[in-house]
């Protein structure tokens, strides 16, 4: 094996005594200039991000860059180079959304509270009343390249001075003038000069200002709200005034009514009381747990029963066609799960689904499977173990192989069955090594939401709750429609249960890591 | 191989063909729907499993091809299914190099070099993994849009986006490739390091060729888990044209416009290429999942 011998600009990490070679070459001048454009292209963002309003991600980024430039730029964090990319993915990609979905459970965030308090304060100070007295159908004659705005005020035609409409703000004087023998533009051609046309104020020889109210006319318009020192925003209409609430996130009116928007703020354990307390989300969260844990632990013990009977079937060595068996038995596992699920919410609908197409012509009876509780509970045990059972068996077909033969030679000599061999032999061996992957399963399981999501939907709903919940919701999927269904989006919610399934995976993965642990060690494996 | 007594082992054959015949049955029932039901016209039609007037017309309208009926009526094509297709496999590609460099040079790390918190920063990936990405939707959501505000490359409806995000799905795979590391001899890197070469150079001119294999099944199966990745593409991509197949293939069957028949025929023609890639991986996928997950 040839290895180069060009010159690296870090030091060997293993010899920690080599020379530094020349820092002028020009592989270096690239990495330089690489780490500089990239550093740039980061910082910008740290400072747009902060603009937006986003401290934390900027702090984030800022975090990267300077990870970054430190990792690459200084020679002793060679060995960290090889490192840093897959930590830093797995820290911004899954740690951060972790802590930050976390964080959000502590806000009020949703869709009644998108916006930070600025943005908020800003929408109110942009709204505008339009006097409707003072409203005046308005006419586009165009002259030349140029156009001019035609006013009719009662009886007199008020005409402004030929301009360039290109969106630069403009105040334009009216007078009045004879009515302009060109034919006004048509109306197509008005709304294709809408946004320059949002740019100009007309003043009237009164001295009145108006301001497009439409696409047909233009009129007086006011600011409603006025900002007053102490944080205030009065309102110059009917001088009633809305006070910022920071701690509800919204303003509220004379009669200490909220006025929607709200903003984002921080609600302490609110969202967990609601959970805990709130009738309409409590009993549907209590029973969605339930469903979960049960779903989980039926999916586990059914794929691992179904897979584990199939592979040992298939070990049987006077069995033929083995391999053949063994493609079509996966088969289930090798076609996408989001085309199989979506196909069985297809096959077991209703009216149009071939399933019931069946039932009805030989059984005469038409199940109504997504619509009670128990027939939706059941179809998803029914896919899941389709979906899972390939799984188990190509592992169980694995494990089966390290049972030594002599053992159930041993077995068929002392008169075993082969049903009695499998509980006294077989699996007490495989066991051990599958419980890791056992618990992984259940954890997969656990929050499997891209079944629930694409097979049900949650449905049929549990009758009487404040939020969507449904009787084959899990958990996930439970928080995944809090957060994303087009009723009503509440983040905060959601992070607050997710919070708490995070708590619950954790739990799992410290006792899965564990088990693998102990099985390693018996196993005696060095790790 | 345990001797049997010839009759009983003939009744015993019989019954384990008969149940496992039986089983494939109930289990391919689904396949052979759908392949039945592409086939069929309209998008209601119920009827026998062989149709009795077969029609191309959903898998023409899958090819985006506009479909004549023979009384006259044009029918055409609901969604892109090529280019949702298309979508998925580019960022299958992509991501999945990325998630191959980022998990191989890691895994090298791991294998080879002597650093502070090594083995906790390799304990914690594997109870990281177990977050699922589905649970931080919300959080994900929020982090692209305040990106694309910033950029539109890096906002939610870019491929970019998500084939950042993607790169996050590499715990299992330092853990794999780090135990295919763990058995190449000592020896080897001794040699390049006794020839001068660094770190880098052995990774790149002893490990890399000699794990070819195991690089090929972690960047396939990395491959397969990011086509069907459902939540994060489905909540990243909104708009039609710049969907991936899983994000956009329930949009087929929502109950105010239920397009079954066109479905089948798309879910087919969409399903077969990543279904003979897993196949051709399953007997690596073995290996990859329980090394992974119980190799200590």
């Amino acid at each position: 094996m040839t290895i180069s011998n060009q010159s690296i600009s870090a030091p060997n990490s293993i010899s920690s005594n080599s020379i530094s070679p020349n820092p002028y070459t020009m592989k270096n001048l690239l990495k330089w200039s690489a780490l500089g454009i990239f550093s740039l292209a980061l910082l910008y963002m740290v400072w747009a991000l902060y603009l937006a309003g986003e401290p934390l991600f900027a702090v984030v980024i800022l975090a990267l860059c300077v990870g970054v430039v430190t990792v690459f730029g200084q020679a002793k964090y060679y060995t960290a180079r090889f490192i840093f990319p897959a930590i830093a993915a797995v820290g911004i990609f899954i740690v951060l959304p972790v802590i930050y979905t976390s964080y959000i459970g502590f806000t009020n965030f949703g869709s009644r509270n998108l916006l930070s308090f600025e943005r908020v304060t800003g929408q109110f100070l942009r709204d505008v009343s339009v006097d409707k007295s003072t409203e005046r159908p308005f006419k586009i004659i165009s002259d030349g390249d140029n156009y001019k705005v035609l006013i009719t005020d009662g009886d007199n035609t008020l005409l402004s001075q030929s301009i360039l409409l290109d969106s630069t703000p403009l105040e334009l004087s009216l007078s009045i003038a004879p009515a302009p023998t060109n034919e006004p533009l048509a109306m197509r051609e008005v709304i294709k000069l809408r946004t320059q046309l949002a740019q100009i104020t007309l003043v009237m020889p009164d001295g009145t200002e108006l301001q497009p109210s439409g696409l047909r006319s233009f009129a007086a318009q006011q600011n409603v709200y006025e900002l007053q020192p102490d944080g205030v925003l009065l309102n110059t209409i009917d001088a009633t005034s809305l006070t910022p609430d920071q701690k509800q996130g919204f303003y509220v009116d004379d009669t200490g009514e909220p006025v929607a928007p709200g903003w984002r703020v921080g609600v302490g354990f609110e969202n967990f009381n609601r959970i805990l307390f709130s009738d309409g989300i409590r009993e549907p969260m209590v029973q969605i747990f339930l469903w979960t844990v049960v779903f989980a632990t039926l999916s586990m013990v059914f794929t691992f029963s179904l897979g584990l009977l199939l592979a040992s079937i298939l070990q049987w060595p006077h069995l033929r066609f083995r391999s053949a068996y063994r493609i079509l038995l996966i088969l289930p596992y090798a076609v996408p799960a989001f085309i199989s699920i979506l196909v069985f919410r297809g096959l077991f609908n209703q009216n149009f689904g071939e399933i019931n197409f069946i039932l009805n012509a030989v059984f005469g009876i038409k199940p109504n499977w997504f619509t009670d509780p128990n027939l939706a509970r059941a179809i998803t045990l029914i896919v899941n173990t389709w979906l899972g059972y390939p799984y188990m068996m190509l592992l169980g077909m694995g494990y089966l192989q390290s049972v030594p033969e002599e053992h159930y030679k041993a077995a068929a000599l002392e008169g075993a069955g082969p049903i009695r061999s499998f509980f006294s032999i077989t699996l007490p061996q495989i066991l051990p090594p599958f419980v890791p992957l056992l618990i992984a399963n259940f954890s997969f399981n656990f929050n499997n939401v891209v079944l629930i999501l694409l097979l049900t939907r949650g449905a049929p709903d549990i009758v009487g709750t404040t939020i969507p919940a449904g009787q084959t919701d899990i958990l996930g999927s439970f928080t995944y429609r809090i957060s994303f269904s087009d009723s009503g989006q509440d983040f905060g919610l959601a992070g607050a249960i997710s919070t708490l399934i995070f708590i619950i995976v954790a739990i799992i993965a410290y006792v899965n890591f564990t088990a693998m642990r102990n099985y390693a060690k018996k196993k005696g494996v060095a790790r | 191989m345990i001797v049997e007594h010839p009759k009983e082992l003939r009744v015993k054959k019989f019954l384990a063909h008969g149940f496992l015949i039986l089983f494939l049955i109930i289990i391919l029932f689904p396949f052979l729907m759908v392949l039945s039901i592409s086939l069929r016209q309209g998008n209601f039609s119920t009827g026998s499993l062989i149709p009795e007037n077969p029609t191309l017309e959903h898998w023409s309208l899958a090819l985006g091809i506009p479909f004549t009926r023979a009384d006259g009526t044009i029918l055409t094509p609901p969604f892109p299914v090529m280019l949702w297709l298309w979508n998925s496999i580019k960022v299958g590609l992509i991501a999945s190099a990325g998630v191959l460099v980022l998990s191989t040079t890691a895994a090298y790390a791991f294998a080879r070099m002597r650093f502070r918190y090594k083995q906790g920063i390799l304990d914690s990936l594997l109870i990281i993994q177990m977050f699922p990405a589905a649970l931080t939707l919300i959080a994900l959501y929020a982090i692209f849009d305040s990106l694309g505000a910033i950029t539109p490359i890096l906002g939610r409806n870019s491929h970019w986006a998500l084939i950042l995000s993607y790169l996050s799905a590499i715990t299992l795979h330092i853990w794999t490739i780090k135990g295919y590391f763990d058995s190449i001899d000592p020896a080897l890197d001794k040699a390049a390091q006794i020839d001068g070469a660094t770190p880098w150079q052995t990774f790149r001119h002893v490990f890399l060729p000699l794990s070819i294999p195991i690089l090929a099944v972690v960047f396939v199966l990395s491959f397969i888990y990011l086509v069907t990745e459902y939540p994060v593409a489905s909540i990243l991509l909104q708009e039609t044209s710049q969907m991936t197949l899983a994000a956009g293939a329930r949009q087929y069957l929502y109950e105010q416009k239920y397009l079954w028949g066109d479905f089948a025929a798309a879910a087919i023609l969409s399903g077969l290429p990543i279904t003979f890639v897993f196949l051709l991986a399953q007997r690596y996928l073995v290996s990859g999942l329980s090394a992974g997950g119980v190799k200590g």
